[in-house]
């Protein structure tokens, strides 16, 4: 006890394992003073109300529209002509949802629509990860060259290119093998009764595009799935190459499986992008074909009105089409949106 | 001496012979890339070369429809272009959208960097937020914006006052602030009157915004998260304010971003549905007749505009851009 040194902690209690020491310490009204009362905390705290009002202001400019939406589909035609309801409707029905879904042809829509963006994406998240996967990875000659191409497809507006998209597929025909074999070259060679295919009103438009990566934003997907593909270290292909196997089981077995955060990405892209696309519908697809989402966009007969507040039901009729066509999306949202944010942030973009 | 010379001579072969070894795995894998690209190729090749070849053919012809079926193409030359010049509504709509631009783009660009750099910060309910910023662009094309676009609700629902007839507008979101106001609060700046319109357009049309700046904000969170902390702790204990930091460190890193994402804004906004020269080459497809074949050479010159517009922004751009040396 006579060699402490004078401000040494004291040991209040010691056990085997534990030591309790009692330190001189600041009195706790001048820590909390000088913890709180600094400029530096009064930054932090400015700081943090500033960003969190921030984000939750643009939230709401997010999410009030659907709010609106959401509220209006179950407001019935009094509603709009009372001026005092405004968000929270006064005589709740369903009677919007129930025209839309017994007379638009909703359910026909949904099956038709979840075959056609489920294939879609499926074929489009395979392929784009095969061509994003050859662009990153094997030096061969014009590989930047032929990058551009997938760039320029991204770069030209379908728009431009919709009328003769239209003519390609309603006289469907491949270096001229159809009509060569119908007899459009020479008269005697007649294989064939029609010297094209009219695709139209089918799947295989949209699949044809989606396994040759030319559909929808797919320059995006092969541009993500590239970043993404240079960022998996040689070292790993090397080993399985040492190890005996081939470039192809290479891809299988080892890449495979390591890409599927990125392949979620690209597949709900893919599949959303679909699902809620009007222009390739529109184009490939007339009345007598199958039943899709944008279909089903319309005012039910039962619920014309011709009052005051017409024109406000008939809007609030269509975005509950927009919410019913909506609806499965956002339950795929819920679930999936972890890995979207986790595929994103491993694909670790660099210019 | 020459026997020397022979072992020597040999080993060079031998040299050669495993270089040339050497060359034809590489062959190999070089062939594996040409499989692996195989789809997009073959596509590209037979049925999207044919269609834009088809497409700027058309843009130089008339179309016939024969009535029993099958098409003739009567050749007009730069017709479809001149009366596509001469259609006095479609420069109008053409210069006006590319006015727009010039604003829009800066102001997609500063608002996906900015909360990028928000939603890179560790917080509370970072998860939730990050979820709710990425709804526009999943759900928010295509058919919904189209819906949107003709939606009068929103507005009926976020104003105060009822009048039910009018409406119109698609942010979906009421006034944020009034041209008024802020005239009064810069008339005594030397700011014009022009800008002070321009800026509150663009304050009140946040949701559009919002919503286009979906897949830059993915871009740029990419990036972000790329950066390694340690340089971050280095610039603390060096003493560096986060707003040094910001613009010495993660600035000029993020600088490839800022390109990838300026083109990309490029052409998203040009070749989206909800442009108005789209939209006006769109509405003139689906009247039919031989208006189709001015619809194709308006497009074309418009693609041509698109190229030159990306090709300036990549240019001033990339004059910006710091690229790091990896070795």
């Amino acid at each position: 006890m006579t060699n402490q040194v004078p401000n040494a902690p004291k040991v209040k209690r010691e056990s085997k394992n534990k030591i309790r020491v009692e330190f001189d310490r600041t009195p706790l009204l001048e820590r909390l003073r000088s913890k709180y009362l600094s400029l530096y905390f009064l930054k932090r705290v400015v700081w943090y109300l500033f960003r969190f009002l921030l984000l939750l202001g643009v939230c709401y400019v997010i999410l009030f529209p659907f709010y609106s939406k959401i509220a209006s589909s179950f407001m019935s035609p009094e509603d709009f002509v009372d001026v005092t309801v405004r968000l929270v409707p006064k005589y709740p029905t369903l009677d919007i949802y129930k025209a839309i879904i017994m007379e638009n042809g909703y359910l026909s829509a949904l099956l038709n629509t979840f075959v056609l963006a489920g294939s879609c994406a499926l074929i489009q998240t395979f392929v784009c990860c095969l061509v994003g996967y050859g662009f990153a990875k094997f030096k061969f000659k014009f590989n930047n060259l032929l990058f551009l191409l997938v760039v320029f497809t991204m770069i030209v507006p379908h728009s431009t290119l919709q009328l003769s998209m239209f003519m390609e597929f309603r006289y469907f025909d491949i270096l001229g093998i159809l009509n060569l074999l119908g007899g459009g070259v020479v008269d005697w060679l007649r294989l064939l009764e029609n010297p094209s295919l009219n695709l139209l009103n089918t799947y295989w438009p949209l699949w044809i595009m989606s396994a040759t990566a030319l559909a929808f934003k797919n320059g995006l997907y092969i541009f993500l799935m590239r970043q993404f593909f240079k960022g998996v270290p040689d070292e790993l292909e090397e080993s399985a190459y040492v190890d005996g196997a081939g470039v192809f089981r290479t891809f299988i077995q080892i890449i495979l499986p390591l890409s599927i955060p990125m392949m979620i990405t690209v597949f709900m892209f893919a599949f959303s992008w679909q699902w809620t696309d009007n222009f390739y519908t529109d184009l490939f697809y007339t009345t007598s074909g199958p039943t899709l989402m944008p279909d089903i966009v319309a005012v039910p007969t039962s619920l014309n009105i011709t009052s005051a507040a017409a024109n406000m039901y008939n809007s609030a009729i269509t975005n509950t089409c927009g919410i019913l066509i909506l609806l499965p999306l956002l339950l795929i949202y819920v679930f999936a949106q972890k890995y979207i944010i986790q595929g994103i942030e491993r694909s670790g973009i660099t210019g | 001496m020459a026997l020397l010379k022979k072992t020597k001579s040999s080993q060079e072969l031998g040299v050669i012979k495993k270089r040339k070894r050497g060359a034809s795995l590489q062959a190999k894998k070089s062939r594996a890339g040409w499989l692996f690209i195989a789809p997009f190729l073959f596509g590209f090749l037979l049925i999207y070369l044919p269609i834009i070849f088809d497409s700027i053919k058309y843009s130089f012809h008339e179309i016939d429809i024969i009535a029993g079926g099958g098409f003739e193409l009567v050749w007009v030359g730069l017709g479809n272009f001149q009366r596509a010049l001469d259609d006095a509504k479609f420069v109008e709509t053409l210069m006006n959208g590319l006015g727009g631009l010039i604003l829009e783009i800066p102001a997609i660009l500063l608002f996906s960097l900015f909360i990028a750099l928000l939603l890179n910060q560790k917080m509370a309910g970072r998860a939730a937020f990050r979820a709710i910023f990425f709804i526009p662009v999943l759900l928010t094309t295509g058919l919904i914006a189209d819906i949107d676009a003709g939606n009068i609700l929103g507005d009926y629902m976020g104003s105060t006052g009822g009048d039910i007839e009018t409406g119109g507008g698609s942010s979906g979101v009421a006034e944020i602030i009034s041209a008024t106001d802020l005239q009064n609060l810069f008339n005594n700046m030397v700011v014009g009157s022009e800008l002070a319109a321009n800026v509150t357009k663009l304050v009140n049309n946040i949701f559009d915004i919002v919503n286009r700046s979906g897949v830059q904000m993915l871009i740029f969170l990419a990036g972000l998260q790329g950066i390694s902390p340690a340089i971050y702790e280095s610039c603390e204990i060096e003493g560096a304010s986060s707003w040094e930091t910001f613009w010495k460190i993660t600035l000029p890193i993020i600088s490839p971003m800022i390109l990838v994402n300026a083109i990309y804004t490029v052409i998203d906004s040009f070749t989206s549905g909800s442009n108005s020269v789209m939209a006006y080459v769109n509405a003139l497809y689906k009247t039919g007749g031989d208006g189709n074949v001015i619809s194709s050479a308006m497009a074309w010159m418009y693609f041509l505009l698109v190229m030159l517009v990306v090709a300036a922004v990549a240019g001033i751009v990339s004059l910006f851009v710091f690229y790091q040396r990896k070795d």
